[in-house]
């Protein structure tokens, strides 16, 4: 009776216990949620989270936007370039992939021992030639820098279809062959549908990434009509510019709702990515 | 008897060229990426390294001047700064968030009520932790009169301290920032403890092994292999953080360049000094430490990565 009650006692501990963590790992993000709904006195100075009246004021103010342009471009904007790189990079690793898995050619290890270490290769040893390349193609201030290159596959993502492509029966392409498929077929009707978890999965990280991306932006896209939401609400708390830091919250929290969607939508998905590619942090 | 040869060479023959169409069809394939890695990688990386021994300010043509880069950035006090910075934030951000994950995963694999419900909670910091929005925010945090200081005087502890404006504390500002995010390492690890079998628990169990020993003797070696992919990994994305420091810190590197992290470095030599040939030669820098610094971990991980296949076959 009594190992009884202290596993109990045990139990509520362990369940206060990581609650309360919990809480304090959420409360940054609760508190620019609360923060958003609050006039800008009421802001700081103070660790509260609940509003002392809610006033959806900073979101009218913030959505009248920056430097002359109205917050929905910056949404437009970004979900035109998630949208645009995140369906060439998944179509086009996935061409890749298959490429590299289920054909043989001669060199095929030394390029895929190249692609390999391109994905140690750090962004900024690439970041100035491909600026200069870029300027003297007249594509700086466009999206184009930003989204024709993902048409060319990633390594990443490659590599995460591969090892999916790997584990499917080689008698399915087989047994397509004999029913007189050639290999674009082979792929397009047997091993792209059979891919789908890998695609979907490539498809959240590349999303995330992408809607994230600040850097790519903040080299390639110079007039404020062409930011995307993050070179936006960069622009926004710029302490030269202004102060307006409701406004920046709620348009903050605007901007993390896409993400928070997909992931809800995808959690089960993400995890199993995430558990089996030990994909980055 | 005549028409035999005839349908030999043309079997060969269409062997062969099948063969050939083997060798086209594969490098149809990877075309695309084919593209893209000399385009937009290997191009730019042969370009940069020339760069990096030139003058460059985009408008007038390169200048070859040899070494005087890589001279320069000896004598370049501001150079040593950045570096020390990244090498603290990584060396210290990087096992610090290894350490917290594990100790979450371990506190989540058992069998409990709400696990699921409490693994997306601690997961979220990570899926919101790379946005602007998130990193516009943490400054507003960690300021004099921000949410942080509120809390503390909520405790009982009152200060005005802004630490973001404090050289000393502005770095663990962006320390914080990344261990936050440590959801990725915790999936990766909850997935590695459940992989090892609870027989051997019991077994030293038997024997009569504490926690400690059971810890550091079971779960530790079955876990190493994962730590090393997540130390590599992170190390080099810890190395080349740019984003988060440059956001949280204004754009700057402030206050007196404490969070002036080397990449965010190479991006005002490069585009706000017009330096190309510096930054160039600072990113080629960047490439031979993290190269260096992968070689050594994986030459030392024959010392602490426990290969379950090698301790069978002793």
């Amino acid at each position: 009776m009594r190992k009884k009650e202290l596993k109990r006692l045990k139990g509520i501990v362990y369940h206060l216990f990581v609650i309360a963590l919990g809480f304090v790992m959420l409360y940054p993000i609760l508190w620019m949620v609360a923060s958003s709904f609050k006039p800008n006195a009421e802001i700081f100075g103070t660790a509260s989270l609940i509003p002392k009246t809610i006033k959806l004021d900073n979101y009218v103010n913030g959505w009248k936007g920056v430097g002359g342009v109205p917050f929905v471009v910056f949404f437009r904007n970004s979900f035109f370039y998630v949208i645009l790189a995140t369906i060439g990079t998944v179509f086009s690793s996935a061409i890749v992939a298959y490429g590299f898995a289920r054909n043989q050619f001669i060199g095929r290890r030394f390029w895929f021992v190249c692609m390999l270490l391109t994905m140690m290769l750090p962004y900024q040893v690439v970041m100035i030639p491909q600026f200069i390349i870029f300027f003297k193609l007249g594509w700086v201030n466009s999206f184009k820098p930003l989204i024709i290159p993902m048409y060319t596959g990633q390594p990443f993502f490659i590599f995460l279809m591969m090892q999916f492509i790997r584990g499917l029966p080689i008698e399915l392409d087989e047994s397509a062959k004999i029913d007189g498929c050639n290999r674009w077929q082979i792929f397009t009707r047997i091993i792209f549908p059979l891919i789908t978890p890998a695609l979907i999965t490539s498809t959240i990280f590349q999303f995330y990434w992408k809607w994230d991306d600040f850097i790519g932006p903040l080299l390639f896209l110079n007039s404020p009509k062409l930011y995307t939401v993050s070179l936006a609400l960069r622009m926004f708390s710029d302490p030269m510019t202004s102060t307006d830091w409701g406004a920046i919250f709620a348009m903050g929290t605007l901007s993390l709702l896409p993400i928070l969607f997909v992931f809800l939508i995808f959690q089960k998905h993400l995890v199993a990515g995430i558990s089996t590619a030990g994909i980055k942090g | 008897m005549a028409t035999m040869p005839d349908l030999k060479y043309t079997f060969d023959h269409r062997k062969q060229r099948a063969k050939l169409w083997n060798q086209i069809a594969g490098y149809l394939f990877i075309s695309p990426w084919l593209v893209g890695f000399f385009g937009f990688t290997l191009i730019p990386i042969l370009a940069s390294l020339y760069f990096s021994f030139t003058r460059y300010d985009l408008f007038s043509a390169p200048k070859f001047t040899g070494l005087s880069n890589f001279a320069q950035m000896l004598a370049d006090p501001v150079f040593w700064k950045s570096m020390s910075v990244t090498f603290y934030y990584a060396l210290v951000s990087v096992p610090l968030r290894l350490i917290f994950a594990l100790i979450v995963a371990m506190l989540f694999h058992r069998k409990a009520k709400f696990l699921r419900f409490y693994q997306t909670v601690y997961y979220l910091p990570s899926v919101v932790g790379g946005s602007i929005a998130v990193a516009v925010m943490w400054r507003r945090l960690f300021m004099a009169d921000g949410a942080l200081n509120a809390a503390l005087g909520f405790l009982g502890i009152h200060t005005t301290t802004s630490w973001i404006g404090n050289p000393r504390t502005a770095i663990w500002t962006l320390i914080i920032l990344a261990v936050w995010q440590f959801g990725s390492s915790m999936l990766i690890f909850l997935a590695g403890l459940k992989q090892i079998p609870d027989s051997y628990y019991e077994a030293a169990e038997i024997d009569g092994a504490n926690g400690r020993q059971k810890f550091f003797k079971i779960t530790i070696p079955h876990l190493t292999s994962v730590i090393l992919f997540n130390l590599v990994m992170q190390l080099i994305n810890g190395f080349t953080v740019f984003t988060q420091a440059y956001v949280v810190s204004g754009g700057t590197g402030d206050p007196m360049n404490s969070t002036l992290v080397y990449a965010l470095y190479v991006y005002k030599k490069a585009f706000e000094y017009n330096q190309m040939g510096y930054g160039s030669a600072m990113a080629w820098v960047m490439v031979v430490i993290i190269g260096l610094l992968t070689a050594l971990i994986f030459k030392s991980s024959a010392f602490w990565v426990y290969y379950e296949t090698k301790e069978e076959s002793r």
